[in-house]
């Protein structure tokens, strides 16, 4: 009995933390008392066990070193500046100019102000990764409008909750800083696997305000003509005006950053930064030259547009960009936003004038609630790491492995397995408690199976990543993966999409509970038509939701049968030649299998190259490396000179 | 039982203070973090002892906000089955939790953490990379912190106690606080936002920001 208790002692564990959580006790601290529990009855059942539990008493004094670990944590020191930095945001009224200034310019078009609401979304979520502050904005901003132009309630609250979701996908997100760590893959690689995904996330829900907007024109109409602001003095909105000098402000750009030697992602960025100068200087210069001369050559409309998309634009710069270009840790990325969304509110408030855009008691409450999440997240963490000191001394980690790989279907049937779980355990858990429980014993299965499995295999021959070639015992060759990092980020990518739906549906969907508590829950009177309008009911918020969670589970499909949209920063050359196999030479007698390095195309990371990057030293100043790459050995190609 | 529950309150208003005293350090470390990145890029300079603060700082806000959040109910449940229950359930739910869970954990950290501490700091513990802050204060943190908390659990299980035998009325609902305590600071009831031009309806004449009667509040 003691021996089958002992042997079973990891499905028992698992099965006491869900019911240990569900009591409706602080996470926390529930993690921390099943740890401690088992930890009691481990050392009791070790002598029955067979050997499976390494647990004794002298392992206890770890926990205060593992606390101090939590403690040391650099990468997670960016979720306080994340979260600060959106709190402030959104108190800087530049979610409310955006949304302003990008409706009118979508204007008479029909579903116009639903693009808006999706566009501004998109831009929030790529200056900060908190879901909170855009859902709240758009909410109060938005939604009153779009409502006063006849929107379809479920299609509007639908619209505003996903793309205040948008948050947690598009980097610089919180969930993906979190995952990076847990899946101990940095966070640059993550942000740059999930960049194309966000931004095709967002491109659905528009060709879904599209599709809604053609089927039933009014569920999502377009302005009406008279509503439309900024015209010129003769009337016309002035849009050519608006091309010209995007057209002007993208081919100085271009002209400018051509020859700075960035690439794909980094190249974007750095466009992006010089669009954005060049545009801005070219406004100034108009206005100055209006008030000199009287003749702008500038519609209203495009002046404003100018304007309004600087403040993102270069906070997009300042985080994200540095963040990827590799001139600042995610963690100095974050801490520079919450300085410049600091900044930013300053001027509103000294320079502007807007007096209740920034004081101490905003700080101050910007800071206490970010306090407040740190403290929860942190001391789930350690409850988490208490908990896995117990689950990893009774061997639960080989048996999640051994549970999860042998899975039929692959890796495939690994991946879809693993989706629907977290999709189902996001109607439970949030994403945080998600990323501490389940993926620190998803990670090893996964790395393991990204490893061998033949589709893993085939998808890592196709990018041109290295894939060994060993012999095994009976003489067959088995092909492994070298280097299961963009495998990772590719999960990683597919998890954070998932667990976007875990703010989209009850009972724990925090988009829908911030939407809640920012729309009219009475009839109201509309400020400006002076009608009395229904209120939102809850049902039209959570109906709204449900087409949108569909997108995004079509997005986990898109993802993971085109993993190169999760991969593409690691792809490092065109599909790799016919592998050349070394044939072994047939006296080789020995029992190990002898690693073949297989010889694609030339510049692919190989076994036995030197790493990109020199080891890191912790706590040491990270310094990128920018030197030549690693030596080569490459046969198959003729020498260069 | 007064005896009792004036040490809660007196345990309750010290966390208070200490949490909220602690919540600006996010403000001082985001500042020491901008301005470490800012100068090691233009002056290729940099100091551990820098980089240190910052991960001293958050380490600082975290373990001292916890006892804080514990007082507010801010650590997150999962109440898809006690939402069930009725508050009086709920009540002895986190009565057996602070008593079976919390005390247990914060005991057992306390009991570790002080060998750990003082082995450290009798070797007067130095920073592992070259001009780094010393570690044994920091480490200093951990036991301080979970007193604190244990302190904080004593003090909730007094008031619990007290609500089960009818001496302290019952707290109102606590599903979602933190979420709450977000929502309240975007939306600050007391600083009223300011008025935007949104969507004249004729192009020269400005409005308020549209919003539902009630003001703010939901």
């Amino acid at each position: 009995m003691m021996a089958l208790v002992a042997e079973n002692l990891a499905p028992i564990m698992f099965l006491g933390l869900i019911a240990f959580l569900l009591l409706g006790y602080p996470v926390a601290f529930s993690l921390g008392a099943v740890g401690l529990l088992f930890f009691v009855i481990g050392v009791e059942l070790a002598p029955y066990s067979d050997g499976t539990i390494t647990l004794s008493w002298p392992l206890l004094n770890s926990m205060p070193g593992r606390i101090f670990e939590v403690m040391r944590n650099d990468t997670l020191l960016a979720i306080p500046f994340f979260t600060f930095m959106g709190l402030i945001l959104e108190r800087s009224g530049m979610a409310e100019d955006l949304l302003e200034t990008i409706g009118q310019l979508f204007g008479t078009i029909r579903g116009g102000l639903a693009y808006a609401v999706i566009f501004v979304g998109a831009l929030l979520a790529a200056t900060t990764g908190v879901v909170a502050a855009s859902v709240i904005s758009m909410g109060l901003i938005s939604l009153p409008i779009m409502l006063r132009y006849g929107y379809d309630r479920r299609l509007a609250s639908g619209t505003i909750a996903a793309s205040g979701t948008l948050a947690q996908i598009i980097p610089p997100s919180l969930v993906l800083i979190v995952l990076a760590d847990q899946l101990g893959r940095s966070v640059d690689d993550m942000y740059k696997g999930a960049i194309l995904p966000g931004i095709a996330l967002a491109g659905l829900y528009a060709v879904y305000v599209f599709i809604v907007s053609m089927i039933r024109p009014a569920a999502a109409p377009g302005l009406p003509p008279a509503d439309i602001a900024y015209r010129k003095p003769d009337g016309s909105r002035g849009l050519p005006s608006l091309a010209a000098i995007s057209i002007a402000a993208g081919v100085l750009g271009i002209a400018a950053t051509w020859n700075l030697g960035y690439r794909s992602i980094d190249y974007a960025i750095v466009l992006m930064g010089a669009c954005i100068t060049i545009a801005f200087v070219m406004a100034v210069a108009n206005r100055i030259l209006a008030s000199l001369t009287g003749t702008s050559l500038l519609s209203p409309l495009a002046e404003r547009v100018t304007f309004v998309m600087v403040p993102p634009l270069l906070l997009i710069f300042l985080v994200l960009g540095t963040i990827i270009i590799g001139l600042a840790t995610p963690t100095e990325g974050g801490a520079m936003g919450a300085v410049g969304a600091l900044l930013l509110a300053g001027f509103k408030r000294f320079a502007v004038g807007e007096k209740n855009r920034l004081d101490w008691k905003i700080v101050g409450s910007a800071a206490e609630a970010t306090a407040k999440l740190s403290a929860f997240v942190m001391f789930i963490l350690i409850g988490a790491r208490i908990f896995s000191l117990t689950f990893y001394g009774i061997n639960g980690h080989v048996w999640v492995e051994h549970l999860l790989t042998s899975l039929p279907g692959g890796m495939y049937g690994f991946l879809v397995m693993v989706m629907v779980l977290v999709f189902v355990l996001a109607f439970f858990l949030d994403f945080f408690e998600l990323a501490f429980i389940l993926v620190p014993l998803l990670k090893p299965a996964a790395e393991a199976i990204f490893r061998t499995s033949p589709e893993a295999v085939a998808i890592a021959k196709s990018f041109g990543f290295a894939v060994i070639a060993a012999k095994d015992p009976s003489g067959v060759v088995v092909e492994t993966v070298a280097d299961v990092t963009p495998f990772m980020i590719w999960f990683g990518v597919l998890m954070a999409i998932n667990m976007q739906t875990s703010f989209m549906h009850p009972p724990f969907g925090f988009a829908l509970f911030y939407l809640r508590s920012v729309a009219p829950k009475e009839p109201y009177v509309d400020r400006v038509t002076g009608r009395t309008m229904n209120p939102v009911q809850s049902s039209d918020i959570y109906w709204g939701a449900v087409p949108f969670v569909g997108l995004q589970l079509s997005m986990i499909a898109i993802v993971m049968a085109m993993p190169w949209l999760a991969m593409h920063a690691m792809v490092k050359s065109k599909p790799a030649p016919t592998a050349i196999e070394r044939t072994a030479p047939p006296d080789a007698s020995s029992s190990a299998p002898e690693p073949l390095p297989v010889m694609p195309g030339s510049g692919d990371k190989r076994p036995f190259a030197l790493p990109p990057e020199p080891p890191a030293i912790p706590g040491a100043v990270s310094e990128s490396y920018r030197g030549p790459p690693p030596p080569t050995l490459d046969m198959s190609q003729p020498p260069r000179f | 039982m007064q005896t009792l529950l004036g040490l809660s309150r007196w345990i309750d208003d010290l966390n208070g203070r200490i949490g909220r005293a602690a919540a600006w350090l996010v403000l001082v470390a985001a500042v020491i973090s901008s301005g470490n990145a800012i100068v090691r890029k233009t002056f290729d300079m940099s100091s551990n002892a820098w980089l240190d603060a910052q991960w001293w700082l958050y380490a600082m806000v975290f373990l001292l906000a916890a006892p804080w959040a514990l007082r507010d109910n801010d650590h997150i449940r999962i109440d898809v089955v006690s939402g069930l229950l009725s508050p009086r359930q709920r009540g002895w739910i986190d009565l057996f939790g602070h008593i079976a869970f919390l005390l247990p954990v914060t005991l057992v950290i306390l009991v570790t953490a002080w060998p750990y501490f003082l082995t450290s700091f009798l070797q007067n513990e130095q920073a592992k990379d070259a001009g780094g802050l010393p570690q044994w204060p920091i480490k200093a943190l951990i036991p301080l912190a979970f007193t604190l908390l244990l302190a904080q659990a004593v003090s909730e299980i007094v008031k619990r106690i007290a609500i089960l035998r009818g001496d302290l009325p019952e707290p109102g609902a606590h599903a979602s606080a933190y979420h709450e305590a977000v929502t309240e600071a975007a939306l600050m009831p007391d600083a009223p936002r300011p008025p935007t031009r949104m969507y004249p309806k004729t192009q020269n004449q400005a409005i308020d920001a549209p919003r539902h009667p009630d003001g703010d509040r939901p």
